[in-house]
């Protein structure tokens, strides 16, 4: 997972780069809570440009995120979700409360990467 | 009578995490010879992935245990048998409902079998309480061009 902080704006991102099953997802929880109390910022986005899998251990993850940034303050968003993860997301019902943006996040906008 | 399409595959591995790749790869790597669409493969690896997760968080609930994978492949559909000899399920009905877990402290959304039975054609659970749990999956390969085919006999 690369891990991205844009200070101005107080924005963290976080790109996952594997396929997020049940192992995987708790390594991302435990890096992320990490990051998030860190930095705590205004908003957190998980992109997930790279990610080709996802089971429903993805959405406990994501919640579980969207239940810590909202009890700081803050906001979760999701980007880049690959149509192939959108059935799982839809399921669940995730998509109704957790925003998923297209692209509108570019790597270069983002200054003093982390890691 | 032996068919092309007919074919068998056993798989056996302990109950670590670091497995479901492995799980739902080789299983997905099996069921290309049924030459699936990118979406029922993604299909396969999901349902495979939650039955391999709930063997070993449920089941054995992180404890060292056996789970076994029986695939049984026909001309156009694959039957897929994940099992444990873990705790088993007390309540199949309830666990089969969307959104139960009976670990919400690890962050389990409680979609696992929803999940199963939305991308599968067929699912059966099977569990005795303190023997273990069995999983049965279908999933018919090519049904879109079966039902385009049955739509232009007709």
């Amino acid at each position: 997972m690369n891990v991205y902080y844009q200070k101005e704006d107080k924005l963290l991102v976080m790109e996952i780069t594997e396929e997020i099953d049940h192992h995987v997802a708790e390594k991302i929880r435990r890096r992320a809570d990490y990051e998030i109390q860190r930095y705590m910022p205004k908003k957190t986005l998980f992109d997930f440009n790279n990610v080709t899998f996802m089971d429903s251990s993805g959405i406990g993850m994501v919640v579980g995120r969207y239940k810590l940034m909202s009890m700081l303050g803050g906001s979760l968003e999701l980007a880049n979700v690959k149509p192939s993860l959108e059935k799982v997301f839809e399921m669940s019902g995730v998509s109704k409360i957790i925003p998923i943006k297209k692209s509108d996040i570019l790597k270069t906008d983002i200054t003093s990467p982390q890691g | 009578m032996s068919d092309i399409y007919e074919n068998e595959m056993k798989l056996e591995f302990l109950s670590k995490s670091n497995n479901e790749a492995f799980a739902r790869i080789t299983v997905a790597a099996f069921a290309a010879q049924l030459d699936p669409s990118i979406e029922e493969l993604a299909d396969i690896k999901t349902a495979v992935s939650e039955a391999v997760t709930n063997a070993i968080i449920h089941g054995y609930e992180d404890r060292e245990g056996i789970i076994k994978i029986e695939c049984k492949m026909y001309a156009g559909s694959i039957q897929i048998e994940i099992s444990d000899t873990g705790k088993g399920i007390e309540n199949i009905e309830v666990a089969r409902e969307p959104l139960y877990t009976s670990k919400p402290n690890l962050e389990r959304s409680g979609m696992g079998f929803t999940i199963m039975e939305s991308f599968m054609d067929d699912v059966k659970i099977e569990s005795i309480v303190g023997l273990g749990t069995k999983v049965t999956m279908k999933k018919v390969i090519h049904k879109d061009a079966l039902m385009n085919q049955s739509e232009i006999l007709n």
